[in-house]
């Protein structure tokens, strides 16, 4: 399957991911042999057969709406990029 | 010190033929002077290990000590340990110092382990020939020009290179097998939901499990007996008994009944590795085993599914890295965006780029039930295939890999090439069924793996047969060149 440069484009943004001039064509040209693999699924006959988002039905479990955990604030904002006064900081998003 | 098994590691400490600060200086020392060949390890962890030692002498000499006290192993750099910088391989994760343990990690201190340090791996888990590591490749110490297989490939070479008794790792399709078959050592994937993944850095959450890397089947048993545990934090641990398993090792295998696929043993096996796993079959049959041939229809459906549903799951767990919280940030980002594109442009590799990539256009408008609802239904086919065969057998068995270890360099032009690395492996991920791979050959020098998938928590069997199958050979004996 030939996947489009524009679609190369819409999926870079997407997935906030910045792909430069010079890497686009081998990018496009090794997405598409992953895809060419992936076009084998087409080839099964799933009419009438449920899918499987995990492996034997097994259910996720829910727990008491209880608070279980302590604070850690500090020792997560001490591994953060950039914080002050207990905020994570991040570039500008309005002037 | 470096050639006993865990199992005998384990009666010199309780025997006191040797002390845990001693063990653990002797493979300090082992990574000191061999880690260059390998690359195996990316972080020493020699103060915390010593001091970890002294504590366990301290729990032996009172006799109250857990089986595991004492004895040496590495982490995967998968696995979060406090303070202990944790990197998944990736530069993405080059400073991140995680303030708590994984659950595994954490089972193992309690029980008095000592960890030696980190093991490198395929960053994020992505790869099956660690080639696509942030700090290099790994060398396979049966030949340095080689790939030890991946993700795991770091705690397979260590291994392999006598640098550990055991090793953790994870397995999302194959990472474990894939690498214990190329470097000769014994590796096991449980059954889904079978050990936590809490603090496990995620890959694809229906897929990745932990598992123990030892030499011996009967080592592994005795890291499983401590990796496994149901787990409130992990929402997909599965809360039934778990066993025992170094209990049932010495049973006999005769009267067990053996499935064969067919679709294990066509074209695309290299005809050495057939060879070996055939005589590793006759072994089994010559101690009473049954053989069957049945058939996984389905199984030249494996990776196209796969590389939908992991690649799918990895674009949503990975958008988690955009630069906020931890992790890499990109330099002097002119607006919010620019951060987020060039932080995750700049701190991920190139085939975790591509698994981004694929993920987000599976599950995109328009594509969602042509690829990720198709993959679901295709992956129903699988597990019913297995059902199916597990009302006829006890196991079913074949190879690991199809063929042995390659040359570095000589898949990267082709990511489905290598892909295809991981053929016999990838549908038991799919399934949650467990799989082992214990060596059974020789190949132009490299090893041979032989493939052992259980039922849904059945590792005890496969545990079995791996032990009942060593104790009759002794591929898993064999050493590199220049180990001695």
């Amino acid at each position: 399957m030939i996947i489009e440069r524009h679609e190369i484009e819409k999926l870079a943004t997407l997935s906030r991911i910045s792909i430069d001039e010079k890497t686009i064509t081998d990018v496009t040209e090794r997405l598409s042999s992953v895809l060419d693999l992936v076009d084998q699924l087409q080839t099964a006959n799933t009419d009438s057969v449920q899918g499987i988002s995990r492996p034997f039905q097994v259910s996720q479990r829910l727990r008491a709406d209880d608070i279980t955990e302590s604070n850690h604030r500090d020792e997560f904002q001490a591994i953060a990029p950039a914080t002050d006064n207990g905020l994570f900081i991040v570039p500008k998003m309005i002037d | 010190m470096h050639n006993y098994t865990i199992a005998e590691l384990v009666k010199g400490l309780q025997s006191k033929k040797f002390s845990s600060v001693e063990l653990t200086q002797h493979f300090l020392s082992r990574i000191s002077q061999f880690n260059d060949q390998y690359n195996a390890v990316i972080t020493v962890t020699a103060d915390q290990a010593l001091q970890a030692a002294h504590l366990a002498d301290q729990r032996l000499a009172a006799g109250s000590a857990p089986p595991l006290c004492g004895v040496p192993l590495l982490h995967k750099d998968i696995f979060c340990t406090k303070g202990v910088r944790t990197s998944c391989g990736s530069k993405m994760l080059d400073n991140f110092i995680p303030p708590y343990n994984a659950t595994v990690v954490e089972n193992f201190e309690q029980a008095g382990v000592v960890m030696l340090g980190k093991t490198n791996m395929d960053e994020f888990a992505m790869g099956s020939s660690n080639e696509t590591s942030f700090y290099g490749p790994v060398k396979n110490p049966w030949a340095t020009d080689c790939v030890p297989g991946g993700s795991s490939g770091g705690s397979a070479a260590a291994v392999a290179g006598r640098l550990a008794p055991g090793a953790t790792a994870t397995d999302t399709g194959g990472s474990i097998r894939q690498p214990a078959a190329l470097c000769g050592i014994s590796g096991l994937k449980p059954t889904y939901g079978r050990v936590s993944r809490w603090g496990m850095i995620a890959f694809a959450s229906s897929l990745d499990q932990a598992g123990p890397m030892a030499r011996t089947a009967e080592d592994c048993a005795l890291l499983l007996n401590c990796m496994a545990s149901f787990d409130d934090k992990d929402s997909t641990c599965v809360d039934c008994e778990i066993p025992d398993y170094s209990a049932s090792l010495n049973k006999s295998v005769k009267g067990l009944r053996i499935g064969v696929p067919k679709e294990y043993f066509s074209e695309g096996l290299h005809s050495g590795t057939e060879a070996a796993v055939r005589t590793a079959l006759a072994d089994l049959e010559a101690q009473g085993a049954e053989l069957v041939e049945i058939s996984l229809p389905n199984s030249n459906l494996s990776v196209p599914a796969y590389y939908v549903i992991a690649p799918a799951e990895a674009s949503a767990n990975l958008s988690r890295f955009d630069g906020v919280k931890y992790g890499y940030r990109c330099e002097n980002p002119k607006d919010l965006q620019d951060m987020y594109c060039r932080t995750r442009s700049e701190g991920f590799g190139e085939e975790v780029q591509r698994r981004i990539l694929i993920g987000t256009y599976c599950l995109s408008a328009g594509y969602y039930d042509a690829y990720y609802g198709k993959a679901q239904q295709v992956r129903q086919l699988i597990e019913q295939d297995f059902v199916e065969a597990f009302a006829k057998v006890d196991l079913i068995l074949g190879p690991t890999c199809p063929s042995p270890a390659f040359k570095f360099g000589s898949k990267g032009d082709d990511p489905v090439a290598m892909y295809l690395e991981d053929i016999y492996t990838i549908a038991t991920n799919l399934a949650g069924l467990p799989g082992m791979s214990v060596p059974c050959g020789m190949v132009e020098g490299k090893p041979v793996g032989l493939q052992i998938i259980g039922n849904y928590f059945d590792e005890a069997r496969m545990l079995n047969v791996a032990h009942q199958f060593q104790q009759v050979t002794d591929w898993h004996t064999q050493m590199p060149k220049g180990i001695s």
